[in-house]
């Protein structure tokens, strides 16, 4: 993404600058003003089509991608995988010219595979959005997190952030480590060794595998999902070992810092990498996150499609 | 009478690199010397094709290709193959046998062998597999599948990974001359790769196969080799370890060669970052140090042989995002010119590791014969120096990594048994015989 107004698509958060980042953090402010309004509404993408391809399962990133869209005034068209040609064995890139060839002018993507995204954006004249492609990139999700963050503490310089959870298979921890370190925040991955990433000496984070040994000097915390549906039985002992190492317990949530947030993209597992309790704390930030995911969606939406 | 004269190259003989004259009269070298001492002989009826400048050296041996017939003829076939083999260079092939049916018996060997000669642009080696369907569970038909002509033996695409039935094929096939050779990737370090677990793998949250997945097979193999005496083959070799288990088996006596691609040796996991599938294979690109040691072990002799690990896919199939893409690059008519780029190796030893050792290990006596009097005409005449960019491929499929790349050296005309098979000024025409372009 380069200087405003010029961009194609929004796939990953590794090349953005600071500049980058601040501006869409700068626009998803206003939007959160029209949004607060009581028509929460404006006409900026009249007569733009965005369409929603989720060839993975989602409810929370279609639906907030489908509001962002209509409060711009965009109609909307999304498909979601089950009950699609898919299941008739069309590929990816045949489903994709079908769309476009519909009038779509932009695709909001998420796929298992890992650069789906970009095989769109290459085979189709569409601008795309990223919407999750494997364990890559997820950077509308690390954009509202930079929002909820900035929001809470008003700036991310020298902000100190654990993510903690299976780092190594996260497109939500990539994003975040280069969106959150390149607005100045100081980021820590906390995992045991089999949910850390191989081979990220050049990432611009710390690791460690004890979150106890961090709990108490973090300003926020952002817990990620575990995949409770792989069972975890080849990456971690048992569930109950992750919770007592990595949960975000009652007793831990206790010895965090009292301005210490806590942050989660959803959907959460209750009891499991976050405690009931904590979860409906008001130092945890959830379903700001949620809120900002529509501000932060319009922005983008707007800097790809608007003035055109 | 007849004959084809090619006068003025660098002929590889015995004795080195001569400049000098070759004639080629009933599929043989019928002489190798100055002009002046044919003349003796008629030159009226014969071909003479002036090769000043080029190199003359046995054809090349491709241990390793899959030309995809039977079954999956969409991506290739023996015609097809044969023809990108020929222009290649290549006077024989080694067909891998993931074909469907996998070539599991003799008859379908005693197929892929007979289609070859067919169409008669190469020798089509048939390789066997190890057990049978390639299913790893029990050993295919060794005998059958050995006197059909087959000494090569692999399940190649996946690891025999029972000890015991590895051992016991290489039992049996030890006292028989046939070579068990290996796709060394252990199933479980492997599992879910897409790619090179490193740097890059990590940044784009990739499954990842680490380098151990090849040497833990390799390590395990030796050990059965040396207990089992057997003439063992590492295919496509990716990593430098893998270099130092061959080393140090070889000084124990064990019986192994080994060969790379040309891909390992030029392209890193760096690669992978554009996610454009035709970056994809197994074993996967490696790191830039694993191409130096590749190289070094290239040159140095710790790697015996190049081979291309030609797999072509249609582009359809390619044209999916990376990790669904099916595995493989094409190979067979970029071999010699990217070797002879990356390497920069003097012609001696780029066709020892092209065609003499390679048609060692498949027991090809035929082919990678230095330049005398007697030898079957498997003859390629290469431009050690023209510089090209690979656009356009024979091949059904154009899954190249060297598309668009520039390229020193080029392969300008392929005879197999005397009979001209590929002509570079001439490919719109298909098949070529002597007397076609290029001569005068």
């Amino acid at each position: 993404m380069g200087a405003g107004g010029t961009e194609l698509n929004f796939l990953t958060t590794e090349d953005l600058t600071r500049n980058d980042l601040e501006e869409i953090l700068d626009l998803a402010d206003e939007f959160t003003r029209v949004l607060s309004r009581p028509i929460p509404k404006v006409p900026a993408l009249q007569g733009k089509l965005v369409a929603n391809l989720f060839f993975e399962s989602s409810t929370r990133t279609r639906l907030s991608f489908e509001r962002a869209a209509r409060a711009l005034s965009a109609d909307v068209m999304s498909f979601s995988a089950s009950g699609s040609s898919l299941s008739k064995g069309e590929s990816l890139k045949d489903t994709a010219l079908t769309i476009e060839a519909m009038g779509a002018d932009l695709m909001v993507v998420r796929h298992r595979a890992t650069g789906a995204p970009w095989r769109i954006a290459g085979w189709t004249g569409c601008q795309v959005i990223n919407a999750g492609d494997g364990a890559h990139q997820h950077p509308t999700q690390a954009m509202l997190d930079a929002l909820t963050l900035r929001r809470r503490f008003g700036d991310l310089d020298g902000l100190r952030v654990a993510i903690v959870g299976d780092i190594r298979h996260s497109r939500v921890a990539r994003s975040n480590v280069f969106a959150l370190t390149t607005l100045g925040a100081r980021v820590v991955l906390v995992a045991p060794r089999t949910l850390q990433p191989v081979n990220c000496e050049g990432w611009p984070v710390e690791t460690t595998d004890d979150f106890d040994a961090v709990v108490g000097s973090v300003d926020a915390t952002y817990l990620l999902r575990i995949q409770t549906e792989r069972g975890g039985a080849s990456v971690f002992p048992s569930l109950p070992e992750y919770v007592s190492r990595y949960g975000m317990t009652r007793d831990r949530f206790a010895r965090l810092p009292d301005d210490t947030v806590v942050l989660h993209p959803g959907p959460m597992n209750r009891g499991v990498e976050i405690d009931d309790v904590v979860a409906g704390h008001p130092r945890a930030l959830i379903l700001d996150q949620v809120t900002n995911g529509v501000a932060v969606r319009m922005a983008i939406l707007f800097r790809l499609l608007g003035g055109k | 009478m007849g004959g084809i004269l090619l006068t003025g190259g660098g002929v590889l003989t015995p004795a080195g690199e001569v400049r000098t004259d070759v004639l080629i009269e009933g599929g043989r070298v019928t002489a190798v010397g100055p002009r002046p001492e044919m003349t003796e002989r008629t030159l009226a009826d014969r071909t003479v094709i002036d090769v000043s400048g080029l190199v003359v050296g046995p054809g090349f041996v491709d241990l390793h290709a899959h030309l995809r017939e039977p079954g999956q003829e969409w991506k290739e076939d023996i015609t097809s193959g044969s023809r990108a083999a020929a222009a290649g260079g290549f006077t024989a092939v080694v067909a891998m046998p993931n074909t469907d049916p996998p070539t599991d018996a003799g008859h379908l060997a005693r197929y892929v062998s007979d289609r070859g000669r067919q169409v008669g642009l190469v020798d089509v080696i048939p390789a066997g597999c190890i057990t049978m369907g390639m299913e790893g569970l029990r050993l295919s038909h060794l005998d059958d599948l050995f006197a059909a002509g087959v000494r090569l033996f692999t399940d190649d695409g996946v690891t025999v990974a029972d000890s015991g039935l590895l051992r016991r094929a290489m039992e049996y096939l030890q006292s028989r001359g046939g070579v068990i050779a290996q796709h060394a990737e252990d199933p479980g370090l492997g599992r879910g790769g897409h790619m090179h677990e490193g740097r890059v793998s990590s940044l784009l949250g990739m499954g990842g196969i680490p380098t151990q997945a090849e040497t833990v097979i390799v390590a395990r193999d030796l050990a059965v080799a040396e207990l089992t005496g057997a003439a063992y083959h590492v295919q496509h070799v990716s990593c430098a370890g893998t270099l130092d288990l061959i080393e140090s088996a070889r000084r124990r006596g064990v019986n192994v060669t080994a060969e790379v691609t040309p891909h390992h040796l030029w392209f890193s996991d760096q690669q992978v970052l554009s996610m454009d599938p035709v970056a994809k294979m197994y074993p996967p690109l490696r790191t830039p140090a694993d191409i130096e040691a590749l190289l070094d072990g290239l040159r140095d002799g710790v790697i015996d042989a190049v081979a291309t690990d030609h797999a072509p896919h249609a582009a359809h199939e390619k044209d999916v995002p990376f990790e669904e893409a099916p595995k493989g690059v094409t190979g067979l008519e970029t071999a010699f010119s990217a070797v002879r780029t990356v390497l920069d190796p003097n012609p001696r030893l780029l066709f020892e590791r092209m065609s003499v050792t390679p048609a060692t290990i498949a027991s090809l006596e035929g082919h990678g014969n230095w330049i005398e009097p007697g030898i079957p005409a498997n003859l390629v005449v290469v431009d050690w120096h023209e510089q090209w960019t690979p656009e356009t491929f024979l091949s059904k499929s154009a899954n190249s990594l060297f598309a668009g790349v520039p390229l020193v050296g080029r392969v300008r005309f392929t005879f197999r048994e005397g009979r001209l098979t590929h002509d570079s000024a001439r490919l719109d025409v298909p098949a070529p015989s002597p007397g076609a372009g290029g001569l005068r």
